[in-house]
């Protein structure tokens, strides 16, 4: 990484600060969608549906 | 009718469940050869050496700052204007995205202001009005997590992001109209841009993979924020029933 020359710590800091930031936005959609997704099922398992899901007839 | 299809939330989820294996892939391509480019192929800028590579990643993060407030702007007259039943949760998804884009412009802009400019910050009208933009990110998520119930939280979001879309043309014309530190426009602008090709196409090319990456990222949020909706809706559901009936 010595080829970025003498600011070479600007840049690897600038490319690092900005991965970490992204893969900490990924993480967190994907953290918060197995999330819900769990809260849906459990709910769905109670029996509890949607007004509109009770009026077509679906299962849960 | 594709847009009226995409109003309900139940197509919108099985489009998204198609489109984002692509989106995702599409990506991570895109931006990877155009990181690639910028970090080892790139020639060094003639003035500022090798922080030019900063740039691959400042300029995409800050254009996208400014195009998810875009998109919040339209989604915010969807939910006041049309009542459209994905414009709130669109714009719901977009914020914490966004505001993580403006960090990165924010730390990347710091990060390469040092070494140019010998400082981290200055209290200039560029930076401070992206500060701003961040500030407005966080504020609307408090906002969003301060009222209940989504449809008045969607409103009273709606109007105060129309407000702070003002913001929107005092940063892109900030360097015109005040003396800052920050360089003007050098991409888009009137007579073409002075970047030279050597620096342009590796800057587009992560540019376009960054927007995909972000379009990739809002599509899932929206995907967990009907969830959560649902869910919501569910919990009201069984509130409602009293004990031992069916719902």
């Amino acid at each position: 990484m010595s080829g970025f020359g003498e600011h070479a710590g600007y840049i690897i800091g600038a490319y690092g600060l900005a991965a970490l930031i992204v893969f900490g936005v990924v993480a967190w959609v994907l953290v918060d969608g197995r999330a819900q997704r769990r809260r849906l099922k459990e709910l769905e398992a109670r029996g509890i549906r949607r007004r509109s899901a009770a009026r077509r007839g679906e299962t849960p | 009718m594709a847009l009226l299809d995409l109003a309900n939330p139940t197509r919108f989820m099985t489009l998204a469940d198609r489109v984002l294996p692509w989106l995702w892939s599409a990506a991570i391509l895109v931006l990877g050869v155009g990181l690639y480019l910028g970090l080892f192929v790139a020639p060094p800028d003639y003035q500022q050496g090798e922080t030019v590579r900063i740039m691959f990643i400042h300029v995409p993060a800050a254009w996208l700052s400014m195009f998810g407030y875009g998109l919040m702007a339209v989604s915010a007259l969807g939910t006041l204007v049309w009542r459209h039943p994905l414009a709130d949760v669109a714009a719901r998804a977009i914020a914490p995205i966004g505001a993580a884009f403006t960090l990165i412009a924010l730390i990347t802009g710091s990060l390469w202001g040092k070494p140019m400019w010998g400082t981290w910050w200055e209290w200039d009208a560029r930076l401070t009005s992206v500060l701003v933009l961040f500030l407005m990110y966080l504020g609307l998520i408090a906002l969003w997590n301060a009222i209940e119930d989504p449809n008045r939280a969607g409103r009273v979001a709606a109007v105060l992001i129309l407000v702070g879309s003002v913001n929107l043309p005092i940063i892109k014309f900030s360097v015109e109209w005040w003396n800052t530190l920050h360089q003007g426009a050098s991409v888009f602008r009137m007579g073409g841009s002075t970047i030279d090709a050597s620096l342009l196409y590796p800057l587009l090319i992560s540019a376009l993979g960054a927007t995909l990456l972000f379009l990739a990222l809002v599509m899932m949020a929206m995907k967990n924020e009907i969830l959560r909706r649902r869910i919501r809706a569910l919990r009201l559901v069984a509130a409602s029933v009293p004990a031992g009936v069916s719902a």
